[in-house]
C-alpha cells in the first residue's frame, strides 16, 4: 500500500514525487511511456540529442533573487541556483508586418521599444503591470477575459496583439483570448522575468529530479500506463495498470490532465468539460553552421504576417500566418552547443492530422516542413541552404506520447487551480492545474503535493 | 540538546532549504522573513524538517514562534532539551 501514487513522470509529477519522498512517504510514480519528461521529454535520432518541445525555460531570475516561482522551486526541491545551469537568452523579438518589438530579460528594453513605437501607450502598459494577478492569488477569480482587461489599459489593437502573441503561443489553452490569470502568469514569466536554457536541454534537469526522487526512496515505474482508477464510496484506493496489475494507495495525484483523469474514473465523467483545441506542429532543422554565422542572432522570434493575429484551430493542417522561431544556440553560453538548430512552431489542426492515413501522414509532414520553413524565412535570414537533418512533431505525436487529448499541449481551456476533483483523495497537478512551462509545472507539482499530500 | 545545539539544528535546516544563502551573517534577532525573505511555504518546510529529523510536532497555531532564530530556539528548547 502506497501513501501516494502519482500518474505521469513529467515535470509536475516528478516534482511532487521529490517532495513526498523527501518527507518519507511511500510513493510510486507511474509513467506509461518508456522515457520520463512528459511534454518536456527528450529523444535521440540519427546520432543527435533532441528535446521534445523545449524552446526556453521561462521565469528566469538571476542568482540571488529570492522571490518568484524560480526561487520558490529551488528552495522546495533543495536545489542550488547553479544546479539548474540556466543560461539567459541573447534577446528575442515580436515581428509583425512593418513593426518589430525587441525584448530580453531586462523589461526596460521592451518598455523603451513600446515608448518609441507606441508613445501614447507607455502609461497604460505600466498600469497593466500593476493590475496583473500575483502568483499567490491565482485562481481567486476565474473566467475573466484577458482581452477585456487589457483593453482598459492599452488602446492600440496592434500593440495588444503583439503583446498577446508570445504569451498565447507559450501558454494559452483558450482560442483568441486568455484567462486573465494565465495572461498574468505568462506576462510575468516572459516579459518581467525572462528566458533561459540549460545548456544540455531538459535531460540534466530530469535526471536530477529522478535521482533525487530515487535517493529518497521513491519508486519510478516506466511503461506502466494507468488504465483506470479504482474507487469505492467516492474515494480512490488504487489504480489498475494497462496490464491488469492492481496497485493500492491512500491517495492519487494525477498529471494526466483534467478530463483525462476524470476519464480514468468513469468514461462518462468528463463529458461536461471542454477539451483543449489548440495544437501545434514543430519542425526541427539541424544546420551545418551556427545561426549567428548567417546573421540570425535572436533567441526567439514570434512572427505574424496578418493585420490581425489569429490564435485558434486552423481549418487546414497548419496555419502558416504566424509562428515561433527558436534557436537553442542563441543563449549566452560560454561555449557553442554541439548541434546547430532552428525550431519552428505553428498552430495545427489535430483532427486533420489524426485523420490522415499513415502514408499520407508522412507525406504531409514533408510538405508542411517545407512550407513552414518558407514561412519562417520571411522573418529570419534564410537558413534553408544549411539544413543537414530534420524532424517534426505533429499533434498526433503529442497525443501518442503524452496522452493529452487533441494533442493540446496547454491542456483544457478551463483550469483547476485548486487541484481538487469531485473525488475526495484524488488531485490533479500539471498543465490543467493552471501553470504551464517547465517552471510552472514544477511549481504545480510542488504546490499540490504540499497542500494535499503532506499536510496529514 | 542545548540551546546552542538547537540553534545548529535549525541552521542546518535553513542551509538545506536555502542553499544559495550565506548564513554565516544571519542575525539571530532579525526575522527570517526579513533577512531571507522566507514565505509561508518555507516555514512549513522548517516545521516538516523538524518533524522528520527530531520527531517534533508543532501545531499550526504555534508557527508564529518561528520568527527569528532567537524566538525559534527559545520555543524549541523545552521540546528538544531531552533529545
Amino acid at each position: 500500500m502506497y501513501d501516494t501514487i502519482i500518474i505521469g513522470a513529467g515535470m509536475s509529477g516528478l516534482a511532487a514525487g521529490v517532495r513526498l519522498a523527501h518527507y518519507d512517504q511511500k510513493v510510486c510514480i507511474l509513467e506509461r511511456h518508456s522515457v520520463v519528461g512528459g511534454l518536456n521529454s527528450y529523444y535521440r535520432q540519427r546520432g543527435r540529442n533532441h528535446d521534445v518541445g523545449l524552446h526556453a525555460v521561462t521565469n528566469f531570475q538571476p542568482k540571488g533573487v529570492r522571490k518568484g516561482p524560480l526561487a520558490r522551486l529551488l528552495k522546495q526541491l533543495r536545489l542550488a541556483w547553479d544546479e539548474l545551469g540556466l543560461v539567459p537568452q541573447s534577446g528575442s523579438s515580436i515581428r509583425f508586418p512593418d513593426l518589430t518589438l525587441r525584448f530580453n530579460n531586462d523589461f526596460a528594453l521592451l518598455e523603451s521599444e513600446i515608448r518609441k513605437r507606441f508613445p501614447k501607450e507607455t502609461d497604460g502598459v505600466q498600469k497593466l503591470i500593476g493590475a496583473l494577478v500575483d502568483y499567490d492569488d491565482l485562481g481567486k477569480t476565474v473566467n475573466v477575459s484577458a482581452r477585456s482587461v487589457v483593453k482598459e489599459y492599452i488602446k492600440s489593437p496592434l500593440l495588444t496583439d503583439m503583446l498577446f502573441c508570445p504569451l498565447m503561443y507559450y501558454g494559452s489553452a483558450i482560442e483568441d483570448d486568455m484567462d486573465f490569470n494565465q495572461f498574468s502568469i505568462m506576462f510575468r514569466s516572459i516579459f518581467l522575468e525572462g528566458f533561459a536554457r540549460p545548456m544540455g536541454g531538459v535531460r540534466d534537469l530530469l535526471r536530477k529530479l529522478v535521482n533525487r526522487f530515487k535517493e529518497d526512496g521513491g519508486e519510478l515505474r516506466t511503461k506502466a500506463g494507468v488504465k483506470r482508477l479504482l474507487q469505492r464510496d467516492n474515494q480512490v484506493y488504487g489504480v489498475e495498470l494497462d496490464n491488469g496489475e492492481i496497485i493500492e494507495s491512500r491517495r492519487v495525484l494525477s498529471s494526466a490532465g483534467w478530463r483525462e483523469t476524470l476519464g480514468l474514473c468513469n468514461p462518462d465523467a468528463s463529458k461536461q468539460d471542454k477539451p483543449g483545441q489548440l495544437a501545434f506542429v514543430e519542425t526541427i532543422s539541424v544546420l551545418d553552421k551556427q545561426p549567428k554565422q548567417f546573421g540570425h542572432n535572436d533567441t526567439i522570434v514570434f512572427f505574424n504576417d496578418s493585420p490581425k493575429f489569429a490564435y485558434h484551430k486552423p481549418d487546414d493542417l497548419v496555419d502558416l500566418r504566424s509562428g515561433v522561431i527558436c534557436s537553442p544556440n542563441n543563449f549566452s553560453y560560454s561555449q557553442p552547443l554541439q548541434d546547430n538548430v532552428i525550431r519552428i512552431t505553428a498552430l495545427a489542426n489535430f483532427e486533420k492530422w489524426h485523420g490522415l492515413p499513415q502514408k499520407e501522414y508522412a507525406l504531409e509532414k514533408l510538405r508542411w516542413y517545407d512550407r513552414i520553413a518558407q514561412s519562417a524565412a520571411r522573418f529570419v535570414p534564410d537558413f534553408r541552404g544549411s539544413v543537414i537533418d530534420t524532424d517534426m512533431f505533429t499533434p498526433t505525436t503529442i497525443t501518442r506520447f503524452t496522452g493529452h487529448e487533441n494533442g493540446a499541449i496547454y491542456g483544457a481551456p478551463v483550469k483547476q487551480y485548486s487541484g481538487q476533483t469531485p473525488i475526495k483523495n484524488l488531485y490533479v497537478c500539471g498543465t490543467d492545474q493552471g501553470m504551464v512551462g517547465i517552471i510552472g509545472s514544477l511549481v504545480s507539482g510542488i504546490t499540490i503535493a504540499n497542500q494535499y499530500c503532506l499536510q496529514n | 540538546m542545548t540551546p546552542a545545539e538547537i540553534r545548529e539544528a535549525v541552521l542546518n535546516i535553513l542551509e538545506d532549504i536555502t542553499p544559495d544563502e550565506d548564513l554565516t551573517q544571519l542575525k539571530d534577532d532579525v526575522p527570517f522573513r526579513e533577512q531571507l525573505e522566507l514565505d509561508s511555504m518555507d516555514f512549513l518546510d522548517i516545521v516538516m524538517e523538524l518533524r522528520k529529523r527530531y520527531r517534533i510536532q508543532i501545531p499550526e497555531d504555534e508557527y508564529k514562534n518561528l520568527v527569528t532564530m532567537d524566538s525559534t530556539v527559545k520555543y524549541l528548547t523545552p521540546k528538544m532539551e531531552n533529545l
